[in-house]
């Protein structure tokens, strides 16, 4: 199988390649939407502010082809700013339009807390997800973010919270879209088995 | 459930190995970058520095390679630094594998650079390293700069804070008058500035036992703590380290 790793220039592409070869997957890095056409899988990858990322999606016109292949059931897992770009838009950058595939807005977390939400912090698991097989809420993930998807907001998709000053989705997943606030490439031993999860969700996917 | 308390090893390096030395003065070779990196992957660390402290301009392409090569063992961030004066340097060092980059007297001399690489990166991977001497005539800590040598004539609280302003996302805190001495970190320094800024503030020097750990993070007010030769030299397990922090109900991530 393929898959498709989006790069827009976001600092963490090479860390998921490395990630996913570990796992014995490979990855293509891929800038514009030509490419990924026989792609089984599609992963966006991102890392650090809203608007590079909605800024790259459409200055290389990777949006259409992006809701196409999610429209038509490619398995999908976005990361970091890759689960913030699925929102309608962002606090961070407020004129831009993301994605618009799960009802909202993104925000910043409270300011009673330290941020950025920097390390390691656990999960509080909302419903079974496949992506989430065999990972409890002893396992710690990696987070590097001050922005996410409040839980007021928008909680129907979410599978796993987390909390730093406000609860907020951790993990999402709405049929096969999948995304992660926290960093799986960065997260040891429970971050590799969330992307094996996900290998094995997106070789099992038929595809229509 | 809360954030854990960090727990991480640096490497000092000339460029290609790993140094130890106090001041920069009788370094020796303390082993191989990579190797120890994969060690510490595995040994639960929750973070890994690795600095060129020598930040020549001739031994960059070393650096590099030597950050690709760490960040190939790694399952964990990555901070590098030593020598970033531009965003093209902090690309080359973002392109060759790190999650976050470290400035230090570039970012005393010229402030703006904090905002830049936080406009191109974002500010969870920019880390002021702040080197923090007390000064008596002053009654407060003095930055220094150049590998500490050089007072900077800046009081480390404001620059602390104006750091963040600026767009810092995190502060790497090394006190200069406990480093190398493993008398245990600066609690009245960590504490002072960790309390008064709104990110995540790592303390550096003086480690040595696992008391010391749990007094920077219950006293200093730590979010995360930093020390190189004891987990070099096996002085000190991180592994042993986080169950005993763990015992003392100190929030730690406990490798599997």
């Amino acid at each position: 199988m393929t898959i498709a790793l989006i790069d827009y220039g976001a600092g963490n592409v090479p860390s998921v390649e490395r990630a996913l070869q570990r796992l014995g997957a490979t990855s293509q890095r891929v800038t514009d939407p030509s490419c990924w056409a026989s792609a089984s899988a599609i992963i966006l990858p991102g890392v650090g502010h809203y608007s590079a990322i909605i800024r790259a999606l459409d200055e290389r016109n990777l949006r259409p082809a992006l809701l196409d292949s999610i429209s038509r059931g490619v398995p999908f897992l976005g990361i970091c700013l890759g689960l913030q770009a699925l929102y309608s838009s962002s606090e961070e950058a407020p004129s831009l339009s993301g994605l618009g595939l799960m009802p909202g807005v993104v925000k910043s977390l409270p300011h009673s807390v330290k941020l950025p939400h920097m390390g390691w912090n656990r999960l509080s698991i909302v419903r079974p997800s496949a992506l989430l097989q065999g990972l409890s809420e002893f396992d710690y993930f990696y987070f590097a973010h001050t922005f996410a998807a409040l839980n007021a907001d928008s909680n129907c998709d979410a599978v796993a919270t987390c909390n730093h000053g406000s609860p907020f989705t951790a993990v999402l997943e709405r049929g096969r879209v999948f995304a992660t606030q926290f960093h799986p490439e960065k997260s040891g031993a429970p971050g590799a088995r969330l992307l094996q999860n996900f290998l094995s969700l997106a070789a099992l996917s038929p595809l229509t | 459930m809360s954030l854990a308390h960090r727990i991480i090893p640096c490497l000092d390096t000339d460029g290609a190995r790993v140094v130890k030395g106090v001041n920069f003065v009788g370094l020796r070779d303390a082993g191989d970058p990579a190797q120890l990196a994969a060690r510490y992957n595995s040994e639960g660390a929750d973070e890994l520095v690795v600095l060129d402290i020598a930040a020549s301009r001739d031994r960059r392409p070393t650096f590099l390679e030597t950050i690709r090569r760490v960040a190939a063992e790694l399952a964990i961030p990555l901070t590098a630094g030593g020598g970033i004066r531009t965003v093209e340097d902090a690309r080359s060092v973002v392109r060759a594998g790190a999650d976050k980059i470290t400035v230090n007297t570039a970012a005393v001399e010229r402030p703006a650079l904090i905002t830049e690489l936080s406009a191109e990166f974002g500010s969870q991977a920019v880390v002021l390293a702040l080197d923090a001497k007390f000064e008596p005539a002053i009654n407060a800590w003095d930055v220094r700069v150049r590998g500490g040598r050089d007072s900077a004539c800046l009081d480390a609280l404001c620059w602390a804070q104006r750091s963040v302003e600026l767009g810092a996302g995190e502060i790497l805190l090394t006190s200069m008058d406990r480093d190398g001495t493993q008398s245990g970190f600066d609690v009245a320094l960590t504490s002072v500035i960790s309390r008064a800024v709104s990110v995540p503030v790592i303390s550096s020097g003086g480690a040595k036992t696992p008391d010391h750990f749990a007094q920077i993070f219950s006293e200093g007010a730590a979010d995360a703590a930093l020390a190189a030769s004891i987990f070099h030299d096996n002085v000190q397990s991180i592994r042993e380290l986080k169950q005993f922090l763990a015992l003392r109900h100190i929030e730690v991530r406990l490798p599997c």
